[in-house]
């Protein structure tokens, strides 16, 4: 059985910094493991945030080697043993303590998302029909199980402390859900223009890379987005011919 | 948004991180690529020569060149003149400078290379999760201001682009036909040069008609595209050449360097071309 050492940041406030745990790391485990067993074997205190362990609440986040990943995917045989593995808490929120972040500023801005708005039913008994194909575009978005890996990756956030003017990935491709519904008839490219501030983006997509669920948030959500953004209020050919269009 | 005073971590220096892999490889090998290729362009450019084989009867035009606008009278110039009648005569003049703006727009304003290259000139981020110079902080305007807000112009640039793609389609099936011995007529042929421009303008389409533009333009401002086969059809396509954008963007622009200088080395005698048929 071998042994790895663990550099986990500890402690909250200016006393917060690096301290070393060395526990075992048998075969299988995954680095959220790992932390359960110091928490077991080392340091009764040490808080982190988890649910599932299945990679489906999106609790455990955390930057492990500096890479934002959940800490229940990654498993132990996909890391250096041989030098000490790096785990910190996300670099883009609040920190609370040890590996706990406080998220709760993406919940405030998901809120102040104008909510999906359906159009009148199809049929008299209150449903409506679409097909399959509309909805399919649609679908991969809603796989996000909002771990806001995405958001910690994003530069705008991380580095430009940008969160008063800017939604982030996470809610551009919850917008982008709302907005390429087939139902829908809702406008939000002015909030995402402004209040959203997607020009800030410069798709790095770094957020694609990181998304455990592989949802493609760049290609197929901020830059469709982008675009039309760009149809509703910065180009003028796009905005004449759109008189002639009949209703999407 | 809806934000409270958010007590974030201090702002991380330029290529301060925690991450233990090459993370450093990816821009690096951006910044000399583009490096490389902005070179070899504008020096090839300036020469404003060697860029017409038509030994042994090929027709290869370099694609640097292409359309040939001005030229000299047997070369397939599309106006009868070798340079414009208001270019200042103090200033070299080459047919490429003409054109070489469309393409190296549609580029510049392109969704992959924007991501790549303020990645590998700007540090904006030099990677993800490393940090970036400190100077810049909560100064950053993104492309939401002046002046890359101008990045949105990129669908403006698409339609030309879309043009030079054709005009190079155009130019492989001239590569198809060879002046006779005789001098009289042509006949069908291809050599290497056929092959090197025809995989050219085919690279160069998948790369041009793959782009998150066209994406956008073909079916992807619509939230339904039920009971519209044909344009289903054709998203379906360019979503498919979009998925791999970055691979068509790199293998295009190494091909349509490569194509310039084949055609170049051939002008120079340095080998000959290959008739394959």
């Amino acid at each position: 059985m071998a042994q790895a050492t663990f550099r986990i940041w500890k402690g909250q406030g200016d006393s917060a910094g690096f301290k070393d745990f060395v526990t075992d790391a048998t075969v299988g485990m995954v680095v959220l493991d790992a932390v359960h067993q110091i928490q077991a074997e080392s340091d009764p205190t040490l808080a982190c945030r988890w649910n599932c362990k299945a990679g489906k609440c999106g609790s455990c986040s955390a930057e492990i080697n500096g890479n934002p990943r959940l800490m229940c995917m990654t498993r132990l045989d996909q890391l250096d043993l041989t030098v000490p593995v790096i785990i910190e808490p996300m670099k883009s929120f609040p920190h609370v303590r040890d590996l706990v972040t406080d998220v709760s500023w993406n919940f405030r801005v998901k809120k102040a998302i104008k909510p999906f708005k359906p159009r009148k039913p199809d049929a008299p008994d209150g449903t409506w029909r679409i097909q399959q194909q509309d909805v399919e575009r649609v679908q991969e978005f809603r796989k996000c199980i909002e771990c806001f890996l995405c958001q910690d990756v994003c530069h705008v956030l991380r580095d430009h402390h940008k969160h008063p003017e800017f939604a982030g990935p996470r809610h551009f491709v919850y917008t982008a859900a709302l907005e390429m519904h087939p139902l829908d008839t809702e406008n939000r490219l002015g909030q995402m223009k402004d209040a959203g501030g997607i020009g800030y983006c410069n798709i790095t997509k770094c957020c694609t890379k990181v998304c455990p669920e592989h949802i493609t948030i760049t290609d197929n959500a901020i830059i469709p987005l982008k675009e039309r953004v760009t149809d509703e209020y910065y180009d003028p050919i796009t905005r004449f011919f759109k008189i002639f269009k009949t209703n999407q | 948004m809806s934000h409270a005073d958010l007590r974030l971590p201090q702002v991380q220096k330029l290529g301060q991180t925690s991450r233990t892999d090459v993370w450093w490889l990816q821009p690096l090998v951006v910044l000399l690529g583009l490096s490389a290729f902005g070179v070899y362009a504008t020096w090839a450019a300036f020469q404003a020569r060697d860029y017409f084989y038509h030994t042994g009867g090929a027709h290869y035009l370099s694609p640097f060149y292409s359309p040939l606008l001005y030229g000299a009278p047997h070369e397939p110039r599309w106006i009868d003149a070798t340079l414009p009648s208001w270019w200042p005569s103090w200033m070299p003049f080459s047919a490429a400078f003409l054109i070489l703006a469309g393409p190296g727009a549609m580029r510049f304003t392109c969704y992959y290379y924007r991501g790549a290259y303020y990645k590998a000139f700007w540090a904006d981020p030099i990677s993800c999760s490393v940090g970036e110079p400190k100077f810049r902080g909560e100064k950053y305007r993104g492309e939401y201001r002046l002046p890359l807000i101008l990045q949105n112009i990129h669908r403006y640039v698409f339609y030309p682009a879309a043009a030079f793609v054709i005009v190079l389609f155009y130019d492989a099936f001239r590569a198809m036909w060879f002046t006779r011995p005789d001098g009289n007529g042509t006949e069908f042929g291809v050599g290497v040069g056929t092959l090197v421009l025809l995989l050219n303008a085919t690279l160069l389409g998948g790369y041009t008609f793959g782009c998150h533009c066209a994406r956008h333009q073909i079916g992807g401002y619509l939230d339904r595209m039920a009971g519209r086969p044909i344009r289903t059809a054709c998203y379906t396509c360019v979503s498919w050449l979009n998925k791999r954008h970055m691979g068509w963007a790199w293998v295009s622009l190494v091909w349509v360097g490569w194509s310039d200088a084949y055609v170049r080395l051939l002008c120079k005698g340095v080998f000959t071309d290959f008739r394959i048929f």
